[in-house]
This record gives C-alpha cells, sequence and structure tokens, in this order.
C-alpha cells in the first residue's frame, strides 16, 4: 500500500516540501508518543528530537521566504480559501522561529524534578504536554486561516495552564485557574470575533478575509469585531490592564515552564494581533476609523511604568520578572501603536530580543532555584560568588532589559524612540527613556543582592555550587545571543524590517 | 437509599445501555463522506460507561473499562488521526489528502481516510471523557 520506504528517503526534496506542515505534526506527533512510552528519558528524547527537528525545518523555511517570498501549503489538497491553508510569510516565519528555537532550547536539556508535582514515574507527562503547547502554538503563528487560528489557540492554551498547574507549589493550581479563566475569556471574545468577521464576508482564510472587508460597507459590525479580536488577544498578550493573570501564573510555574511560555505564548498572541490589525484590517481601517493608537498608546505607555514600577517592588525573583514581562509587552504594543515603519520594527524586533532575554531569565532562575531552593531575593545574597556563570547570565540579560548598548534590548528601544520622534511623540520617546530608568532600579537589586552584600551566616547561599552543564548550557546559548544580536542586528532586525514592510504593505 | 438497592434505575439503564452505545455507532458510521460524528459518537459512548459508572459503581466501570486502557486510549486516539495524515504524505499526497490512500479509486481513499480519522477522534474522545469521569470519581476516596 505504502511506496517503498527507502524510495521516499532517498528524495529529500519530497520531504522538503512538506516543511511547512510537518512543524506542526511533528511535535504534534510527539506529544501521544511522549504520553505513551511512559519514560521520562525517552520521552524527553522524543520531545527534544521534535523540537530541534521543528527548529531546524523553520529555519530552511525562512530561507526559503527570504528567497522566493510567501511558501503556501494546502492541506489536505483543497485549494484555499476553501481549504485550509498554512501560509508562511516573513513575519510569521520569524515568530515559528523563535517559537521553536525555545522549544529546542527548553525540551532536551530535561526539567528539575521537584520543580513538578508530578510522580518521577509520570514526568514523561510533562514532556507531552510541552510538545503539545508547542504545536499548538507553532500551528497558530503557521496557519493561513482564521478559524484554525483560534483551535491552535486552544490547543496551546489548554496545555499552557496544564504546564502551570502541575507546579509543585499548591498555589500553582490557584494561578493556573485564574489563568484559565482569563485565557478562555479571552479566546472567547476571539471566536466572536471571527464568527462575525466570517458572517460578514462568508470566509476564514486571512488573505481572502482582508480582500473581501474592502467591500464591505457595514462599519459598525466590523468595529465590533475589531473590538472583539482585539480584546480577546489583549488578555492573552496581558495587554495592561488584562494582564492580571500573569505575575501569578509566571511565579508560581516551574521556573523553565516560565522560560518557555514568556518567550512563546505571548509573543504568538503579539503576532496574531498584528496579523489582525494590519493584514485583516488593514492599517488604514485599524488608525483611521478605529483609532486604535488613542487605545494602545496610553495603554503601552501605563503598562511600561506600572509593569517595572511593580517589578520594583517585588520579593520573587520570578514575580519580579514577571512584571517586568508586562513592562516589556508594553513596548511591544508602543511599536504597533506607533503606526509608523521604524515603531513596527521595533515592536517585531522586540518580540525576538525579549524572549531571548526573558526566557534566558527564567532559565537562571531555573538554575537558582535547583541549587538554592528558593527564588526569593532576600535568599539571593552573595549568590554571585557561588554561581558566578547563572548569575553574571543574569546580569546580561538584566543589561539587556535596561537597553545598555551592545545588548539586544538596546535595539528595540533604539527603533522605538526613532519611531516616537518620526511621529513626533518626543513625549512617548522622552516616557520610554524614563521607564528604562526604572529597569535600572530593579536589575540593580538583583546585582547589589548578588555581589555586593555578604550571605548570612549558615545561609544555603553559602556552600552552594554553579548549576550543572547541562542547565548552564542554554542559559548562556540565549545570552551569547543577546549579546551577538545586540551588535549585529543584521538577521534580528533586518528580517524585522522586511517583515514591517510586508505587514505594512510598503515592501519594495 | 443506596443504589444497588434502586431496582428500578438497575433494570431501566441496563436495558438502555445496548442503546447507548449502538447510538455512539450509528452516530459514527452515519453517511459515507461526511466529516465529523467522531466527536458526538465519542461522547455518546462515553456517555453510557458513565451512566454504568453511575448505577453500577466506578469500579464495576473500571472492571468492563479499565483505567489504563483510556488512559492509552486518549494518546492513541490522537496517534491514529495524524498517522493518517502521515499515511496520505508517504502516498505522495499533501498532508491528509485522503484521496492519495487508494491511488486506483480516490474515492475509495476518501472513505478510508475519514474511516480513520474518525476512529481516532472516536476513540480519542470516548477515552478522554471516561477518564475524566474517573478522575473525578476517584477524588475524595
Amino acid at each position: 500500500m505504502f511506496a517503498p520506504l527507502a524510495d521516499w528517503a532517498s528524495s529529500l526534496e519530497a520531504l522538503t516540501e512538506h516543511f511547512p506542515v510537518l512543524v506542526v505534526v511533528l511535535p504534534m506527533l510527539a506529544a501521544p508518543l511522549c504520553f505513551l512510552v511512559r519514560h521520562a528519558n525517552l520521552a524527553r528524547a522524543i520531545g527534544g528530537l521534535a523540537a530541534v527537528a521543528c527548529f531546524a525545518m523553520v529555519v530552511q523555511l525562512l530561507g526559503r521566504v527570504l528567497d522566493e517570498g510567501v511558501v503556501s501549503y494546502r492541506l489536505g489538497g483543497w485549494p484555499p480559501p476553501l481549504g485550509i491553508e498554512y501560509r508562511y510569510d516573513l513575519i510569521n516565519t520569524f515568530v515559528a522561529l523563535i517559537v521553536s528555537a525555545m522549544a529546542a532550547i527548553v525540551i532536551p536539556f530535561g526539567q528539575n524534578p521537584r520543580a513538578f508535582a508530578v510522580p518521577p514515574g509520570r514526568h514523561n507527562v510533562v514532556y507531552a504536554v510541552y510538545a503539545l503547547c508547542a504545536a499548538g502554538l507553532l500551528g497558530m503563528t503557521v496557519t493561513g486561516d482564521l478559524f484554525n487560528i483560534y483551535v491552535f489557540l486552544e490547543i496551546s492554551s489548554l496545555s499552557a495552564y496544564t504546564l502551570v498547574a502541575i507546579g509543585s507549589e499548591r498555589r500553582a493550581l490557584m494561578s493556573a485557574f485564574s489563568y484559565l479563566t482569563m485565557g478562555t475569556i479571552g479566546g472567547l471574545f476571539f471566536l466572536i470575533g471571527v464568527g462575525m468577521l466570517y458572517q460578514m464576508t462568508g470566509t476564514l482564510n486571512i488573505v481572502d478575509l482582508s480582500e473581501r472587508l474592502a467591500d464591505v460597507s457595514s462599519v459598525r459590525t466590523l468595529s465590533v469585531a475589531f473590538a472583539m479580536l482585539f480584546i480577546g488577544l489583549s488578555i492573552k498578550l496581558a495587554v495592561f490592564p488584562l494582564h492580571q493573570w500573569l505575575p501569578n501564573a509566571y511565579t508560581f510555574a516551574p521556573p523553565k515552564v516560565s522560560a518557555f511560555l514568556a518567550a512563546t505564548a505571548t509573543k504568538v498572541a503579539f503576532y496574531v494581533m498584528l496579523r489582525v490589525i494590519f493584514t485583516i484590517f488593514g492599517r488604514e481601517r485599524s488608525f483611521e476609523q478605529m483609532n486604535l493608537d488613542r487605545i494602545l498608546l496610553p495603554l503601552s505607555v501605563a503598562a511600561m511604568f506600572m509593569g517595572s514600577i511593580a517589578a520594583i517592588y517585588q520579593l520573587n525573583i520570578k514575580r519580579l520578572l514577571a512584571y517586568s514581562s508586562i513592562a516589556q509587552i508594553g513596548y511591544m504594543t508602543l511599536g504597533i501603536s506607533l503606526n509608523s515603519e521604524s515603531g513596527l520594527v521595533g515592536g517585531i524586533v522586540h518580540l525576538f530580543n525579549h524572549a531571548v532575554m526573558k526566557g534566558g531569565l527564567f532559565l537562571a532562575v531555573a538554575c537558582i532555584l535547583f541549587r538554592l531552593g528558593s527564588v526569593k531575593i532576600e535568599d539571593m545574597r552573595g549568590l554571585g560568588r557561588r554561581m558566578p556563570w547563572t548569575m553574571g547570565a543574569v546580569l546580561i540579560f538584566g543589561l539587556g532589559l535596561i537597553g545598555v548598548p551592545g545588548t539586544v534590548g538596546f535595539v528595540s528601544k533604539w527603533y522605538l524612540v526613532v519611531g516616537a520622534i518620526e511621529r513626533d511623540l518626543h513625549v512617548v520617546a522622552f516616557l520610554t527613556l524614563v521607564s528604562s530608568l526604572l529597569a535600572v532600579v530593579y536589575v540593580w537589586r538583583l546585582v547589589e543582592v548578588a555581589w555586593f552584600s555578604k550571605a548570612s551566616e549558615g545561609s544555603s547561599a553559602q556552600t552552594v555550587r554553579e548549576a550543572p552543564l547541562a542547565m548552564l548550557l542554554p542559559v548562556w546559548l540565549l545570552a551569547l545571543a543577546s549579546l551577538w544580536f545586540g551588535i549585529s542586528t543584521d538577521h534580528s532586525a533586518g528580517i524585522a524590517r522586511l517583515a514591517a514592510q510586508q505587514l505594512l504593505g510598503t515592501a519594495p | 437509599m443506596r443504589m444497588r438497592e434502586n431496582t428500578i434505575l438497575r433494570v431501566a439503564a441496563k436495558s438502555l445501555l445496548p442503546f447507548f452505545f449502538l447510538f455512539a455507532f450509528y452516530v459514527q458510521f452515519h453517511g459515507d463522506f461526511g466529516p465529523g460524528g467522531g466527536f458526538q459518537a465519542g461522547v455518546i459512548f462515553a456517555a453510557g460507561v458513565v451512566l454504568y459508572g453511575l448505577i453500577y459503581g466506578v469500579d464495576a466501570a473500571k472492571a468492563v473499562i479499565p483505567k489504563p486502557w483510556v488512559e492509552v486510549g486518549v494518546a492513541l486516539g490522537v496517534l491514529i488521526w495524524i498517522a493518517t495524515g502521515v499515511a496520505t504524505m508517504l502516498e505522495g499526497g499533501r498532508y491528509l489528502e485522503y484521496g492519495k490512500l487508494d491511488v486506483a479509486h480516490p474515492v475509495h481513499g476518501q472513505h478510508l481516510g475519514i474511516l480513520f480519522v474518525e476512529f481516532g477522534v472516536l476513540m480519542a474522545v470516548a477515552s478522554g471523557m471516561t477518564l475524566i469521569f474517573y478522575l473525578f470519581a476517584e477524588r475524595g476516596r
């Protein structure tokens, strides 16, 4: 019945043709396998292999997209707009690259068994849920069908709630429940918006939808649909003031889960928001008819300040990082609300940069928790001397959060400030810089505790050893990436610029 | 009153149960080309198991359909669904392009593909629903 396998393997060409769908199918295939093998390390190998293969395929696809333009794959052979199409253009291939890279960094290096409330014998379940979450996020990113986005949104969200809920602290359950409640409301808003668009146009394919919407004159239904989609995605993205679920979820989830979710889940929500605003509704409609910038700009600035100020007062390093994430999401949405090419480049490149920095920081926290057994900042006194590599990486990422030149954070802030000045929004540019100073305060707290205070007598911070190499490796991979992409911006900001031009329709 | 003394419920449930499962399979196999049906059939099937568990006790239900089975069933159902897609790719088609499953008769291929995929969905949903019921019933014991 099947063609000979050797025949199939020999023609790699035939396989590359299927890369667009395999990016989603492979982790989805890995998930039930991880569940069935009932052996933690075997599951880790399967999940890790799938994640690494995904990353390799996305790299190949990014090259193809840069060379040839849009890559489209018809599921089941049905032509779009009737059938579902996986559609790779610059922006979503870029996001898929981040998601698959994070999966390839988090899954293969193993999990701290004490961080999960799952008995050690059933740890394969953790990898199954990771793989499922990655499959959902990648699916959301690469699909060209709006309803398909919703389906994958639910897959990724449900597995994300699970990942938070199996954290070893009892409060993880409560925070997962509030995450679930808010996430479901967000998903519902999104679904209602999709339904309204479908009712008005009779299509769910994003490209087809954007063409047909041009002829729709009923502005009121359109405004409501836009509002629904925007609010739903704002909850998922944790835009201030819809961010309440985020600090608890990131604080009580196992740190590697926080690293994975912080670097991927909100980023994919941001990507879908870009799609809705720029591809489906278009720049003119979103900004001139709906006045999006008047809503999003104040909210972004508020998020930058509120997140950073709240981060300053935290006693728990994970909660500090979670509040800092809210501020960083503010920078990303600021990039949208500036409604200019530079602003959008800033937003998109910050999506990448923040994934690198916050993913790395949470992975460093995983090292600290593994050795120290605590994530309270006061327990970290003098830790810089005992765990120099871990805390050194924290410092590099911290400088990135501030936006010091030579780190990735500087690149995104540069574009945002340039974008604000181009639009004559000098106040916004000024506020962006001021909020960076707030980041100095909370990063300095970590530096002061780790290097300038002595470990109290008899505390475990006096005796801990450096984290094992398998945990340091991913952290330093990201730390070096944050330095590399801070200096050589061809690949991050270069692709972000092309993606922004594609979204704005100003591509040369 | 204890459930085991409640003769009317026990007799009524016992006579109804075959129809639950029959109806589940009717929904599953109704129509040859129509995608969909697997989910509903799975829920109806699981409802039969749940009813049995409610009337005769969870242990009796687990004796008929053991918990390890349903755990495997959840994963296996998803696996069948994905494997169908992979099989169509191995046959040179696109993912889930059922027509390629039978090259000589694409229409037969469509039959086959939908049959496999819906069987996977039935299995995953029925197992999932039953598993949720078992897990809740186990709480507080």
